[in-house]
């Protein structure tokens, strides 16, 4: 893992002293609102419905125990025993006071970890395939690029007054795991045709109000190339952005009123201007980074315990048959912990949670722990012979929800509960779902569905790209929950499409209720996912189930 | 011809503390709307809402908010202001706590 250098150390323990001497000054009265709520969003700090939010990255959610420990920390020490983890790997406290915050930064920096860059019209968090450095359908860790580009990005003197927040994801598998074709820049990782590795480069995607699935600007783009190409979309963008209108600032509608063809042309001209500048430092830098994320060393050993677990134990069979994916060690797998457990605010884990995974991620993990955007927190590297000793460690901290990938394993924006811009609640309709379907138990029958949930428009909660998305409204002052049908947020990213007119939130239980038991009822067999059946049979069977009285007027 | 006024009380965050207050007769922010003033005139709700805005280094983003007349004082129109009276609905954190 990356490990803070002097510059990192300095630069950001300079930042929280900058912060705390701009929150004294506009507790004194020296800044006004208008003055500090800038300096303010630059360091994380945002104002929502009932309180501060403090926003903090965790860069290619990659962390170590001691970060994860200092977190619960913060929890604790600031806040109310807990915290949010967000669908841009990021943890957010809902509670801190003003006065705390340059305190709270100063726990960060003590731990390499910050809040920079996590609002505002600047290059955010940079994100990454959360089984990185794991998986066993990865080309290459993209973590070392990731952390290039973080150190890029932070504090960039071009771009710290772009026209819109600006979002760059990347993975290093053909599976894409990170949703990089709904970000500004999606970086996926290919080999050209002599096996090099490198990527392919996708630009102009995002949801929000006008949901776009990223365009490839460029088939193959070398490693060596990467930084200076970034910067030249970067810069191409910070020029041609529309900052008269808010809703047609971002890189998206760059590319679409441009056009791709002339967009990349400009990319071109610009790269070929700034290319001579890239001497190489960079990728001095980036030899460095690549040291510092050399793979634990596995260790070669039986796994014998862990067959006869899964045999003797349904509860322990059931976890790992839903929670662990493919590692690319013998022996080893990627535990993802579920902090989706049934009726469970999704993405919240109390300061004792956090503990307990820090513990766990030591005695078995390796050390490390990642965050994943569905709002989970993996295990990267365990043997499967500490897997039935981890599961028992899990079950005694509430975190053993055998449920990934599940109808429960729901992405939930905060809403409505929290979010100052939300127009109706995500969290309690997340709740009601997954407990209904606990309480029917056919979740293990249904398999892999992704429900997706968003507050607002904006779509945080990315349920454009849900295989059952909701988007929760405010129809003439009520709660109103619209619902889409077929999105994906994989390599073939779909937008979901609108089934019709939204349900209240006393509907849209039975809505989703309708269209899953449909599913079951139309499926050619139980391997055939939700989204295949969707994909083969297209919107009017959901229809007809979700709006019979429509049906009923037309016969 | 413009929209009849609707009554209405001022609402904002405390600086420091970032929690929702409301404005009363009495030039005071408290966290509970029920003591609020409820305004029913609208070049009232203007003065009120520029005394508000004035409060610079005690409170932040100040607006007016719909309200009626309640059992105990003004009551919010608009769920979503009626969550800003309570707190989330996920924990018992908040004013519907802290009050």
């Amino acid at each position: 893992m990356y490990v803070y250098n002097d510059f990192d150390e300095a630069f950001v323990r300079e930042r929280a002293a900058q912060f705390r001497a701009q929150v004294e000054r506009r507790i004194d009265g020296s800044l006004t609102e208008d003055e500090f709520r800038p300096l303010r969003l630059m360091n994380g700090l945002y104002l929502q419905l009932h309180a501060y939010m403090l926003r903090v990255a965790i860069p290619y959610g990659t962390l170590n125990p001691s970060q994860m420990r200092q977190l619960a920390y913060i929890a604790d020490r600031w806040d109310k025993g807990y915290g949010h983890w967000t669908t841009r790997q990021n943890i957010q406290y809902n509670w801190p006071v003003l006065k705390d915050v340059p305190d709270m930064l100063d726990a960060l920096a003590e731990v390499g970890m910050h809040a920079i860059q996590t609002s505002g019209n600047t290059i955010r968090n940079v994100t990454a395939d959360h089984f990185a450095g794991a998986a066993a359908d990865e080309i290459e860790d993209p973590r070392p690029v990731a952390e290039l580009l973080r150190q890029w990005s932070t504090d960039h003197p071009e771009f710290q007054f772009l026209p819109r927040k600006f979002k760059i994801a990347i993975t290093g598998s053909p599976n894409d795991r990170a949703v990089t074709k709904a970000h500004d820049i999606g970086l996926r990782m290919v080999r050209s045709d002599a096996g090099e590795p490198g990527f392919e480069v996708i630009v102009g995607g995002g949801l929000g109000r006008t949901p776009m699935i990223g365009k490839v600007i460029r088939d193959f783009l070398p490693k060596a190339d990467l930084l200076p190409y970034c910067e030249a979309i970067v810069s191409v963008y910070n020029v041609l952005g529309r900052r008269d209108n808010k809703y047609k600032a971002r890189i998206k509608i760059t590319v679409f009123e441009n056009g791709l063809e002339n967009f990349a042309e400009l990319v071109e001209a610009r790269y070929a201007e700034i290319r001579p500048a890239f001497t190489g430092v960079d990728l001095d830098i980036l030899k460095a980074i690549e040291a510092q994320f050399a793979p634990p060393s596995f260790r070669d050993a039986p796994s014998a315990g862990y067959e006869a677990a899964h045999l003797a134990n349904p509860a322990f069979r059931s976890w790992a048959d839903t929670n662990l994916a493919a590692h690319k060690a013998e022996g080893y797998a990627i535990v993802s912990i579920s902090i989706k457990k049934h009726g469970a605010t999704p993405g919240d884990a109390t300061s004792h949670q956090m503990r307990v995974m820090a513990d766990l991620a030591e005695k078995y993990g390796h050390g490390e722990l990642r965050l994943s955007h569905e709002q989970n927190v993996i295990l990267p590297h365990v043997h499967k012979s500490d897997l039935p000793a981890l599961y028992q460690a899990l079950r005694e901290a509430d975190l053993a929800t055998a449920n990934i990938g599940l109808i429960s394993d729901i992405i939930a924006c905060p809403g409505m509960d929290y979010c100052a811009l939300a127009t109706a609640r995500s969290i309690p309709i997340a709740q009601e779902i997954a407990v209904r379907f606990d309480e029917l138990k056919l979740e293990h029958e249904i398999g892999p569905l992704k429900i997706k949930i968003s507050g607002c428009i904006n779509a945080c909660g990315h349920h454009h790209v849900g295989h059952i998305g909701i988007l929760g409204l405010d129809r003439a002052g009520v709660e109103n929950y619209q619902v889409t049908l077929g999105g994906d947020g994989t390599e073939e990213a779909v937008i979901g499409e609108k089934t019709g007119p939204g349900f209240s939130a006393e509907e849209i239980l039975p809505a989703i209720e309708r269209i899953v038991l449909a599913y079951l009822d139309l499926r050619t067999s139980p391997e055939e996912t939700f989204l295949e059946t969707f994909r083969r049979l297209g919107m009017e069977p959901f229809k007809a189930v979700l709006y019979p009285e429509e049906k009923a007027d037309a016969a | 011809m413009s929209r009849a006024f609707t009554p209405k009380v001022v609402t904002a965050n405390r600086l420091l503390e970032g929690d929702n207050v409301w404005l009363t007769e009495d030039d005071r922010w408290s966290p509970d709307m029920a003591e609020a003033e409820l305004i029913a005139d609208e070049a009232h709700a203007t003065i009120r809402l520029l005394f508000a805005q004035g409060q610079r280094n005690t409170v932040v983003g100040v607006y007016l908010i719909d309200a009626k007349e309640g059992r105990n004082g003004p009551e919010p129109v608009h769920f979503r202001e009626a969550f800003r009276t309570r707190g989330p609905s996920n924990y018992a954190h908040g004013k519907q706590v802290e009050l």
